[in-house]
């Protein structure tokens, strides 16, 4: 009995687990069998590593082969297993030295002339291995530059299952071979926008530089033209760069939702917008088959923007109230579970009707007291009340369009302002931000002074308690926002009508 | 004949010598019934192994084992049981073996002997 071992990843959502791999070369007449759960392409992997195997030089055993996938009842999804396959038989025929195979992970999709294809999710599998303490890693030439991302652990590039062989000290010639690029993604252009082109709103911008300090949700309702959709992309450009971390999760997941290219860390927060008819999956992340990261997923450490809120199915909205509590995500199967990020920052926005033109001047609007309210109403509570900042957006008049006296914020500027903000609440708080009941009564309680018109408003019943605790975390973000030490009476004030500003 | 059936005789007749040769009785050779043929019956002690033999001239088109089809292991499982009431056999340990053979009809390039290929 020989058998041959190796490794692979196997990811489920953005964890990976180490699978075990194992061929043993029995006698039996000549078949390829591969057990532990897998799916149709991995199937297919025999079929693959067949012509491979041939196409490299090597003799596939005349004898039964079965191919082990451990744990079994682990389900494994794609090609990515082809080559740890392809080396745990060679290692069972003894064609390559069986330790050198064992002690590396292998990842890679086999072409049929034995060249390795790039894979998805290349990332995430490179950081798995190496957190289950795996110190040598060899990944198809083509996703060289992201499995390099992954520090503390050593990258082999190879080109084909020959180069992989000689790798593991087999003396055989390897030919020059062009190696499978992944597709490339063009260079993302430099924005053109900045904070600057939005004229005639300074509350809106004061508010943006809010949001983005303190990492609040946001709901703009205004008219169509108003610019929302351009105050929300700004909303991401005045964002600070990303963590080392955070980074790597960003970057994780897109190698993860699109088919493997990416050779760079991310730097800049996501912005994901999609349309309004999107999908709860498309949403939350699911898919048959492979589970694959939604758009709150990819929008993680970002901006999740939902334009024409009201026209998203109830559902879909409802579906983000879990993970914009929790600010993760876990899509349950009947045998597994797949954990993603969602620390998204949500920004809505909704015209006042359906026609648009309600509460504007100079305009009439045509729909019905019914349809109008129904159209809102659309927008459950829950989800509102989880949004700090309700903005009224307003059509820009002429008169504010050419008034150059008015001052004018630039991206850089509202950059450094949330950052100083962000350093201020970082030295206040420490990593963790105090929970309400520190806020109201602990060291961190504000002057009876400064609290009164929120009293009030808890008194006449306008305010909920934890709406009351929203307020105060607003206003404590804009005190840093202006340098202050303690939110005043103003910056609560301020802070209510934010809360306040929609009456939705 | 065609040349692949001489190849084929050919193949049996080293197959049956080599059985022969490790301690076997071949009981039977090229046994048919309406169901197909079976290629080599042969006895060792109270075992009896109904034997399929593949023989190729080179292994440029795969092992001649890889030409043993699930469709021909099940139609060999009914033979086996076929030539059993033919010949009166009942109470031996049967199974089915394969021989996969390259040589040109003169020399014999490998002989690759595989018991029990049905389990």
């Amino acid at each position: 009995m020989t058998i041959g071992r190796t490794r692979s990843v196997a990811l489920s959502g953005l964890s990976g687990h180490l699978v075990d791999i194992e061929a043993d070369i029995a006698s039996g007449l000549p078949a390829l069998v591969i057990i532990g759960l897998p799916d149709a392409s991995l199937g297919e992997a025999k079929d693959r590593v067949r012509s491979a195997i041939a196409n490299s030089g090597f003799v596939m055993p005349p004898t039964r082969v079965t191919v082990n996938l451990s744990p079994a009842s682990l389900p494994k999804q794609g090609s990515g297993f082809d080559l740890a396959i392809a080396l745990a038989i060679l290692a069972g025929s003894r064609d390559v030295p069986t330790e050198s195979v064992a002690s590396c992970v292998h990842l890679g999709e086999l072409a049929l002339d034995g060249r390795l294809r790039p894979v998805a999710g290349v990332l995430p599998a490179v950081v798995a291995a190496r957190d289950a303490g795996a110190t040598r890693i060899m990944v198809p030439a083509g996703n060289r530059a992201e499995a390099e991302l992954v520090p503390g652990i050593e990258v082999i590039p190879v080109a084909s299952l020959a180069h992989a062989i000689r790798v593991h000290g087999v003396d055989i010639a390897v030919h020059d071979i062009d190696v499978i690029e992944p597709p490339r993604e063009p260079e993302p252009e430099p924005t053109q926008r900045d904070l600057a082109d939005i004229v005639g709103q300074p509350d809106i911008i004061s508010a943006l530089i809010a949001a983005a300090a303190g990492g609040h949700h946001m709901f703009m309702l205004g008219p169509p033209g108003a610019g929302k959709t351009m105050i929300a992309e700004r909303l991401v450009d005045i964002l600070p760069d990303l963590t080392p971390e955070e980074s790597l999760e960003v970057t994780s997941i897109s190698s993860l939702a699109r088919v493997a290219h990416t050779s760079r860390l991310a730097t800049r927060p996501p912005f994901v917008a999609p349309h309004h008819t999107a999908t709860a999956v498309a949403i939350v992340g699911g898919g048959s088959g492979i589970i694959r990261p939604g758009a709150v997923s990819r929008a993680s450490r970002g901006v999740l923007f939902l334009d024409e809120a009201p026209e998203f199915a109830s559902t879909v909205l409802d579906a983000l109230r879990q993970p914009l509590e929790s600010g993760d995500i876990v899509i349950h199967r009947a045998n597994t579970s797949a954990h993603f990020p969602a620390h998204v920052q949500l920004v809505l926005a909704a015209n006042p009707c359906p026609c648009g033109n309600a509460g504007i001047d100079d305009t009439t609007c045509l729909c019905t007291p019914d349809r109008r309210r129904r159209y809102l109403a659309r927008l459950s509570g829950p989800i509102l009340d989880r949004i700090d900042l309700h903005l009224p957006v307003s059509r820009v008049r002429r008169a504010q369009l050419f008034d150059s006296t008015a001052p004018r914020v630039t991206t850089a500027e509202a950059r450094e302002r949330v950052a100083s903000a962000r350093a201020r609440a970082a030295d206040r708080w420490g990593f963790t931000r105090p929970d309400p009941l520190e806020l109201r009564s602990g060291r961190f309680r504000l002057k009876p002074t400064a609290v009164r018109s929120l009293d009030a408003a808890l008194d006449r019943g306008a305010l909920t308690m934890r709406g009351y605790d929203r307020v105060v975390r607003i206003a404590w973000t804009l005190a840093d926002c202006d340098g202050s030490d303690t939110p005043t009476a103003d910056h609560v004030g301020r802070a209510l009508y934010l809360r306040q500003g929609v009456p939705a | 004949m065609a040349l692949k059936h001489e190849l084929g005789r050919w193949g049996e007749v080293v197959a049956s010598d080599f059985l022969v040769a490790n301690g076997y009785e071949v009981l039977d050779r090229g046994w048919r019934c309406r169901h197909g043929e079976i290629d080599i019956v042969a006895r060792l002690a109270t075992s009896i192994a109904f034997v399929e033999v593949k023989t190729r001239r080179t292994g440029r088109y795969g092992h001649p084992l890889e030409a043993i089809t699930p469709t021909k292991l099940a139609r060999l499982r009914v033979l086996a049981g076929e030539w059993c009431r033919a010949n009166r056999v009942t109470a031996a340990a049967i199974r089915i073996d394969a021989i996969g053979i390259i040589g040109d009809g003169i020399a014999i390039g490998s002989l690759e002997h595989r018991t029990a290929v049905i389990s």
